[in-house]
């Protein structure tokens, strides 16, 4: 990457192990959980706020100087909610039936404390293209960690991905099928997103002796 | 006994954390300790209270199609719906504020216990939450918006006292390192929110059994689908 000094690289790759949004900051984890049933939606979720936090922190980053401290938190919520209304609408109007299944969590991407964080944590006192490179790192180290939910629980869950049928079909007993295997229908339901997110924490501080809490 | 069945219905059934997860990370970050964990429960309760009617009212008489019909026909064919994000965020932002400085200026000592927390709460997603699910559930009247205000608050604040209550006794437990804090604290929010399932079942009077899970939904069309099939090809063998 010639085009990114090394303090740029750091920006963009931080965020995705080491200062990872939800495991380590624990932010925007109410969205995270309750659309990752199906590996699609998440990654439409993760594009969404890829897309709301890259430009959010450049505007909020360019009107630094002039907002006043005291009313920061409304400035930043409008222009939030201005951003979103924005997905949502392209949702409504591209991808209907996935909107419909994000419902309310589309909005929610307003209080999506990774977003607020982000600004008050970085773009307030950064530049356009820095706070530009620290919004897509954290959006994408949020997005790794809903694909990797989505992942598993759309594969245990209903042995599809994408929607493709990879385990072979439950119905006519294919692939795995075929010697007994069973879907865990405990994978879609809500609770396993929470368990599933708990394991991955699990994971990468076994991996990361450093990043272990002291209760 | 519509209040009453959507009192017990917000409370444990659609309970904001656990079905829903709303609210989650002011749930992870402010539930080291009880005492704590009580006064912003108490500041949601007070917060969605206020905010659920008021964007109901916004929604009623502003924002959905045909909204705006009061205003005289020729306005009778406006939707709005679409700005309902932007006016909602506003109300709770500008609400939280007021509500604070009401709150300083009348009752410091509460002002004392919730006031740290008032500004947190105006990005917490429990809040707006509540009025979208508002919205989207198409709840009739001003008083249930506001029993769904209060009934909501309420779910949260159990479920954050309860976790709460449950991280105090856990630091005495040996939990394997790299699960410590974060990490036994998702997995015991996902038992906890196995066990309010249970609840389900609750208010189901029969016919009302709304939002099933994915498998309940796919499981009798695969069966039908598996039924057909079968009954096909024995048609098909009978015919050859």
């Amino acid at each position: 990457m010639g085009l990114l000094s090394k303090k740029d690289q750091k920006l963009i790759l931080d965020p995705l192990a080491d200062d990872n949004p939800i495991t380590i900051q624990v932010l925007g984890i109410c969205s995270a959980l309750a659309i990752t049933a199906q590996l699609k939606a998440s990654i439409v979720m993760s594009i969404s706020v890829l897309f709301v936090l890259g430009v959010g922190n450049v505007v909020i980053s360019l009107m630094r100087n002039i907002i006043p401290s005291k009313i920061r938190i409304i400035v930043q919520l409008i222009v939030v909610a201005t951003l979103v209304i924005i997905v949502d609408q392209v949702l409504k109007a591209y991808a209907y039936e996935l909107s419909k299944e994000l419902s309310v969590f589309v909005g929610l991407i307003i209080t999506n404390c990774i977003i607020m964080g982000r600004f008050e944590a970085f773009a307030l006192g950064n530049g356009p293209w820095r706070s530009f490179l620290d919004g897509i790192g954290n959006a994408l180290g949020y997005g790794v960690i809903l694909i990797i939910v989505g992942f598993f629980r759309e594969l245990l869950g209903s042995g599809t991905l994408l929607g493709f049928k990879v385990l072979g079909d439950p119905i006519e007993k294919t692939g795995l099928y075929a010697i007994g295997y069973e879907n865990n229908g405990f994978m879609l339901l809500s609770p396993m997103a929470l368990i599933v997110v708990g394991l991955i924490i699990w994971v990468q501080r076994s991996r990361n002796k450093a990043l272990i809490e002291e209760h | 006994m519509e209040h009453l069945e959507l009192f017990f219905k917000s409370i444990f059934i659609d309970n904001m954390v656990f079905a829903t997860f709303l609210g989650m990370c002011s749930y992870l970050a402010v539930s080291k300790k009880v005492s704590t964990a009580v006064g912003l429960g108490a500041a949601v309760i007070f917060v969605l209270a206020v905010t659920v009617p008021l964007n109901w009212l916004l929604d009623q008489y502003i924002l959905r199609d045909g909204a705006l019909a009061w205003l005289g026909p020729e306005y009778a064919d406006y939707d709005l719906s679409f700005l309902s994000f932007i006016l909602f965020i506003a109300t709770i932002a500008t609400m939280v504020q007021l509500v604070e400085i009401v709150v300083e200026k009348f009752s410091p000592s509460l002002y004392n216990s919730l006031g740290i927390f008032l500004p947190l709460i105006a990005v917490n997603c429990a809040i707006l939450g509540g009025s979208l699910f508002m919205q989207s559930r198409d709840i009739q009247s001003l008083g249930l918006a506001f029993n769904y205000g209060v009934s909501s608050g309420i779910g949260w604040f159990l479920a954050i006292l309860a976790i709460a209550a449950i991280r105090e006794k856990i630091r005495y437990s040996n939990v394997p390192a790299p699960l410590r804090g974060l990490g036994i604290t998702f997995i015991i929010t996902g038992l906890m929110a196995i066990g309010f399932m249970s609840f389900g079942g609750m208010l189901t009077g029969g016919d009302e059994e709304e939002e099933t899970t994915p498998v309940a939904e796919v499981a009798p069309v695969e069966m039908i689908k598996e039924v057909s099939d079968e009954l096909v090809s024995t048609t098909n063998e009978k015919e050859e």
